[in-house]
């Protein structure tokens, strides 16, 4: 079972993991993901490979508590071992030399666009970062993302640090600057997203997200991740998880999300009243 | 002569709503007046009928003798899974079609003695077999654990093989695991038929999918000799038509996935939901699809209807599962299909369909159903099972160079041995012939562990 050898606090309610994974870490590509079953009883839920390192055999995670299965998967430790680990998953970022390119991350989103910062500056890209959050707290992998970019700006909701205002606030000003603008990369909630890809469709500038709908298997079989991509239905975990923002139909994507709202509150009061006694 | 005999099964007032068995098994003295029925054919016929040659009347003549113990082991000469066969396999059309007894009267119950051998020998103490993988045997990989691997993986140890199966879920079985409900196929028994095979010297890696975490190729430069694939036809199909991204509406495989192998069903003591309404309703009319309706209405569906293109004749289902439908409540609109799927705020309201009626004759020889202009009308329902077949999954072919695949996607391999365009890489199961049956991938798992142990000692 993979090891949790190094565990960190990123933010509150955000972990950070390094985990023993060799096999798993000589495969994996920027934009991979893997899928993580906690416990006999839990769910299987995805998470992407914010770093691998092929000679120490591990993989980092970065986790967001927003529900039961990422509670418990934030109450790790290192020395805790997390039942069962697939991947990668997905298909691999397609980066090439091309340029000048726009990392935008939000929220715990900043996790996942860091590999790909970082593999942009390794072919040569001229790499801008575009980071925020909700409050100066929330913040993460700030001095990560500044050694991965040429130029990084971080805003915060409410003023608390960085510039005032949203992520697309600080993606309009660059775009008005920058001439030639390669891709665009996005990675955050959805509505992020959709508002990055409305930002950069009057330019036709080549506009990359990633999708997290929800997933069971995570290899294909299931269809539950399925999303809408210029009008055809694709399976996120093996078409995707990246796909051009400008051809997502994000009004779906949002929808099925929401499809085990009610379900989420129920396993969370559950575990509240400590029905669930996963580690006696 | 004796009348055949019935399978003991749970009242369905109580089954409805239960995930446990369906039915019970026979008991000693019903299993022995069964087994008595057998006329010992000499030509033995039924034997021909079944895709990995049980000697069955050899079997059914220990059962009647009272030594199960001794009946299930003679079948594992044959069939490393006769606890499993005995309940999913389509007796019907196979050994039970060819038994003489049905000519005047009702075949053998041959079905049900196999899974009473088998449920014996289990219940009974039983020393593990000897470990026959030889610790200097060829290495094997095995990509797949379902039943055409697990029966290649057996073979290929028995043979002296050290064996890996890589599987890309956490749990092995495939379909068995995944697909088949718990009120159909026990998953102990699976667990236990698992353990069998690993006692041989098995060696079963979990969550490593092949394709993503070892390419083919890589496999051999691991110093495997030689690969089997039995990946299945793991990929959902969908209908095409318009709302089929509507919340409510479901792939089959997800459906079953999320109550089998997540266990969902004792959600939240599990931790993964499923969101079923007052009515269900299932497209399609295979096995998939009567599981998929009979899940519903354990979770709790009022209503669960079942809708089908073509007649009653044409359902692919095994018989005893369509009776098990029906008996539990299933309806079935047949000569019945869907072309939208309705929804009110994103969420499933039902399905619109048009009345089909029996047209002339297609390729298969089977009338082909035809839509009844104007008549349209709505199935009302929460939720909607599309249960229309599956497809073989690209994550392990895609990227492999010179693997000949047909132009649906399947493998390429020789009927005889599971050869396939590359050397040394066989396949078998649902990857070569999509969906079929659980025996059928035995037979073709079983066919290549020979070809392989030829091909390694030459
Ligand atoms: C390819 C991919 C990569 C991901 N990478 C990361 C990562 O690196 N770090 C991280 O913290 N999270 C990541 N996620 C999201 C993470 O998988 C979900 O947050 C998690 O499944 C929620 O489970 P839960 O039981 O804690 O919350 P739930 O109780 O299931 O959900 C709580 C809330 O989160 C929403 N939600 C549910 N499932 C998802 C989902 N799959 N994606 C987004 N929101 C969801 C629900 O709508 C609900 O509002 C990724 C998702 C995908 C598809
Ligand atoms: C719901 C349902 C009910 C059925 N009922 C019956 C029945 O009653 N009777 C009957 O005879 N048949 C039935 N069938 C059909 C039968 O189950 C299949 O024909 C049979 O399981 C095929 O066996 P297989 O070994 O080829 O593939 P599968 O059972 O599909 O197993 C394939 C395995 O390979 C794994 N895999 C896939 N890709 C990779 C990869 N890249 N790397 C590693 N592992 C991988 C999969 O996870 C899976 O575990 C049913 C099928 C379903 C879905
Ligand atoms: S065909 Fe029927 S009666 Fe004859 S040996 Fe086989 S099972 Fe017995
Ligand atoms: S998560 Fe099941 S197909 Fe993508």
């Amino acid at each position: 079972m993979p090891l949790i050898v190094e565990q960190r606090i990123l933010a509150p309610r955000v972990s950070w993991l390094r985990v023993a994974a060799p096999e798993v870490a000589a495969k994996a590509e920027p934009g991979q993901f893997v899928m993580v079953r906690l416990d006999e009883k839990a769910e299987r839920i995805p998470l992407t490979i914010v770093e691998a390192d092929r000679e120490e055999g591990t993989i980092v995670l970065v986790i967001q508590e927003v529900g039961r299965s990422t509670a418990d998967l934030v109450r790790l430790r290192a020395g805790d071992t997390i039942r069962d680990l697939l991947g990668p998953l997905g298909r691999p970022t397609e980066i090439e030399r091309v340029g000048t390119v726009v990392c935008v991350g939000g929220g715990i989103g900043v996790a996942p666009i860091l590999p790909q910062a970082r593999r942009h500056r390794e072919v040569g890209n001229r790499v801008l970062g575009i980071i925020g959050a909700q409050t100066k707290e929330l913040l993460i992998l700030e001095e990560e993302m500044r050694a991965g970019c040429e130029r990084l700006l971080v805003t915060t909701d409410d003023g608390s640090y960085g510039r005032k205002g949203l992520v697309t606030d600080a993606l309009a000003e660059l775009l008005a600057e920058e001439q030639a603008i390669a891709s665009v990369t996005a990675i955050g909630p959805v509505p992020m997203m959709q508002a990055v890809a409305e930002l950069t469709r009057p330019y036709g500038i080549k506009t990359i997200v990633s999708l997290n709908p929800i997933m069971v298997d995570g290899s294909g079989m299931c269809g539950s991740c399925r999303v809408t991509v210029a009008g055809a239905t694709k399976f996120a975990c093996v078409d995707g998880p990246e796909f051009d923002g400008h051809a997502v139909d994000f009004v779906e994507l949002r929808r099925r999300q929401s499809f085990y709202r009610e379900e989420e509150r129920r396993a969370v009061a559950a575990a509240g009243e400590g029905c669930r006694c996963r580690n006696a | 002569m004796p009348e055949r005999v019935s399978m003991p099964k749970q009242p369905v007032e109580a089954r409805r709503r239960n995930f446990d068995e369906v039915a019970q098994g026979l008991t000693a003295a019903q299993a022995a007046a069964e087994a008595r029925r057998c006329l010992q054919c000499k030509n033995r016929p039924c034997t021909t009928g079944c895709p990995v040659e049980v000697d069955i009347p050899g079997f059914v003549r220990l059962v009647a003798a009272g030594d199960p113990i001794a009946a299930a082991r003679l079948i594992k000469e044959k069939n490393a899974l006769p606890a499993i066969c005995g309940r999913v396999c389509p007796q019907e059309t196979q050994c039970e079609a060819a038994c003489v007894l049905g000519k005047k009267g009702k075949p053998l119950a041959i079905g049900y003695l196999e899974r009473y051998a088998a449920d014996c020998e289990r219940a009974a103490t039983r020393e593990g077999p000897a470990v026959s993988a030889r610790p200097d045997g060829p290495q094997v990989a095995v990509i797949g654990s379902g039943p055409a691997g697990l029966t290649c993986a057996a073979d290929l140890a028995r043979g002296g093989c050290r064996v890996t199966i890589f599987e890309i879920l956490h749990a092995p079985g495939g379909v068995l695991r995944y697909g088949i409900p718990e009120f159909r196929l026990p998953k102990a028994i699976v667990d236990e038929e698992i353990r069998y095979v690993e006692s041989l010297g098995v060696e079963i890696k979990l969550n490593a999918g092949i394709g993503q975490l070892y390419s083919l190729p890589e496999l051999f430069s691991l110093g495997y000799e030689a690969v089997f694939i039995g990946t299945g036809a793991g990929l959902p199909h969908f209908l095409g038509i318009p709302g089929e991204n509507l919340n409510g509406v479901y792939s089959a495989n997800e459906f079953l996935t999320r109550t089998n192998l997540m266990k969902a069903y004792l959600f939240p003591e599990y931790g993964t939901p499923i969101k079923v309404g007052r009515r269900g309703a299932v497209v399609g009319a295979g096995n998939v699809a009567m599981d998929a309706a009979r899940t519903a209405l354990r979770l709790g569906a009022e209503e669960v209807t079942i809708v089908y293109r073509r007649s009653r004749a044409e359902m692919p289902a095994r018989a005893e599962e369509i009776e098990n439908a029906e008996e539990e409540g299933v309806r079935f609109r047949l000569l019945t299909n869907p072309v939208r799927v309705l929804g009110e705020d994103g969420w499933v309201t039902g399905l619109e369909c048009l009345r089909m009626e029996l047209g002339a004759p297609d390729a298969s020889g089977r009338r082909r159903p035809v839509p009844v202009p104007g008549s349209e009308f709505v199935v009302p329902a929460e939720t909607v099972v599309v249960a229309i077949g599956q497809g073989p999954n690209p994550v392990l072919t895609r990227g492999v160079q010179g693997l000949a695949l047909n132009d649906r996607g399947y493998i390429i391999a020789d009927a005889e041995t599971g050869a396939t365009s590359l050397p040394r890489v066989y396949a078998g199961g649902d990857i070569v012939t999509g969906s079929a049956t659980v025996i059928a991938a035995m037979g073709a798992g079983k066919k290549a562990a020979r070809a392989i142990l030829r091909e390694l000692k030459r």
